[in-house]
């Protein structure tokens, strides 16, 4: 999983999500074969539970959009457990949280068991511009430096008694905010000089191509397969 | 916080991923044209500092906070082509590293945020600041309702979508009211924020901010 080549599982992971949004959530029996197949990748992938679950928080929001839906809406009613629920609402609901949840475990595999930099290269190699590729990893190689001085400022500003409570003290915050812009703004000059001085013409070195085999194309492309199969299976079992 | 898979339908999102794909290419374009080698590092830094500076927590009360999104923001400050790569370059990595924003919904988030969010509050930050007197201070107030506007635009631009291809069964008007009520309040934040951010770097490195800067008068050596 972690060593297959990274623009194949950015192309993998899409086409999958893209065959689970185009399924309709009234083939469910579909979506059962989504999750079975996205769980056996993750469970391969052997990424830490309490890092998809950090992960999955990002959804939130959404799953309670989604649950208000079938009690707030229009058109047919029916009972569940008795509770008078919208039919569409429902259907509509489950959809979002399926094909939502579906999207997200693809894009928490991806980035769990893909080095941020070799996504990067990945985006690059299925023709990303150059430039939006420079910028991505200047951007990967000076968050940590960026997000360490804020953290600093915030330990400077407590040590002086600072504690921001409300409205009141967002002028601080910002003044903050604008001595992060200007000390981003700084190392950004400083580190492009260096790098031009050191003989930078807008490209990364490249190291050597890795090769990339047979069995490591079939593995990747058995992801996608595998739900365009289901979905073709599944429609023509149940929906006719 | 950005649209989710299957949220809009795939239609739909790919017209707006296409939409989205034009208007970076256009930025790519007048980045060059504008800053030429510099263009890079400068949009990377404006994407680490907006990744960063949405970490920091500006606390509403009753428990809770709310952060700056910093369309409008990094277009007064770095210009609008570089704040559009910038913001691409930032949701493309939240959706590809953060599980942030489904990765079929992405030219969505682009659009709205990236393209929305940074040209409508570039475009009102232009207006208010040719109305107002020139003065520095003028920068930081033109700035703040740049913000203002830009959070409900970029809402508007997520309606639209949710008109042409909402998986959802909410009515359009309650949709739209929810949306745009919601992010007015947000944006009045985000105005607060902006201005508050701008006027602290113009009082010490004015130099820095592309708003400020398209205003000076070139240095003019007079006889010999």
């Amino acid at each position: 999983m972690h060593s297959l080549p990274a623009h194949l599982k950015i192309v993998a992971g899409l086409l999958f999500i893209i065959v689970g949004v185009a399924t309709s959530i009234s083939n469910w029996q579909a979506f059962i074969g989504y999750f079975l197949v996205i769980g056996t990748v993750l469970a391969i992938a052997k990424l830490p539970v309490k890092k998809i679950l950090s992960r999955a928080t990002v959804e939130i929001p959404f799953v309670l959009f989604a649950f208000l839906m079938p009690f707030f809406g229009t058109g047919e009613k029916f009972e569940l457990l008795g509770l008078s629920l919208y039919r569409e609402g429902l259907l509509a609901g489950a959809a979002i949280i399926a094909k939502g949840t579906l999207g997200l475990l693809v894009a928490i595999t991806l980035s769990g068991s893909t080095k941020a930099r070799e996504i990067i290269g990945g985006l690059e190699t299925l023709r990303l511009p150059a430039l939006m590729v420079q910028i991505a990893t200047f951007m990967l190689r000076y968050v940590n430096v960026v997000s360490d001085e804020m953290e600093r400022m915030k330990v400077a500003r407590q040590s002086r008694g600072f504690e921001a409570k409300g409205i009141a003290d967002w002028k601080i915050l910002a003044q903050a905010a604008g001595a992060l812009f200007i000390r981003s703004y700084e190392r950004g000059e400083r580190v492009h000089l260096a790098m031009l001085s050191r003989g930078y013409v807008g490209v990364m070195p490249v190291m050597e191509k890795p090769v990339i085999t047979k069995f490591q194309r079939f593995s990747v492309i058995a992801l996608p397969a595998c739900a365009l199969l289901i979905f073709l299976f599944t429609n023509m079992i149940w929906s006719r | 916080m950005h649209i989710p898979d299957g949220f809009i339908d795939l239609q739909t999102s790919a017209i707006f991923a296409g939409a989205a794909a034009i208007c970076v290419g256009v930025s790519l374009k007048g980045a060059r044209k504008e800053l030429d080698d510099k263009s890079a590092p400068l949009a990377g830094l404006t994407a680490v500092f907006i990744f960063a500076v949405q970490m920091l927590n500006f606390p509403v009360g009753a428990g809770t906070s709310g952060h700056l999104l910093g369309g409008a923001l990094a277009a007064v400050l770095v210009g609008p082509w570089a704040a559009t790569l910038a913001l691409t370059v930032v949701l493309l990595m939240q959706g590809f590293l953060f599980a942030d924003g489904g990765l079929s919904a992405i030219g969505l988030n682009i659009f709205n945020i990236a393209v929305i969010g940074v040209w409508v509050g570039y475009g009102t930050y232009l207006i208010v600041k040719r109305l107002l007197p020139k003065r520095k201070s003028s920068v930081a107030l033109a700035g703040a309702i740049g913000g203002l506007i830009s959070v409900p635009a970029a809402a508007f631009g997520f309606v639209v979508q949710y008109a042409l291809g909402g998986n959802a069964t909410f009515s359009l008007t309650s949709v739209f009211t929810a949306m745009i009520g919601t992010h007015i309040v947000i944006g009045i934040g985000e105005a607060l924020i902006t201005g508050l951010t701008i006027s602290a770097i113009m009082a010490s490195r004015s130099d820095l901010v592309h708003g400020w800067k398209s205003n000076e008068t070139k240095l003019v050596i007079k006889g010999i």
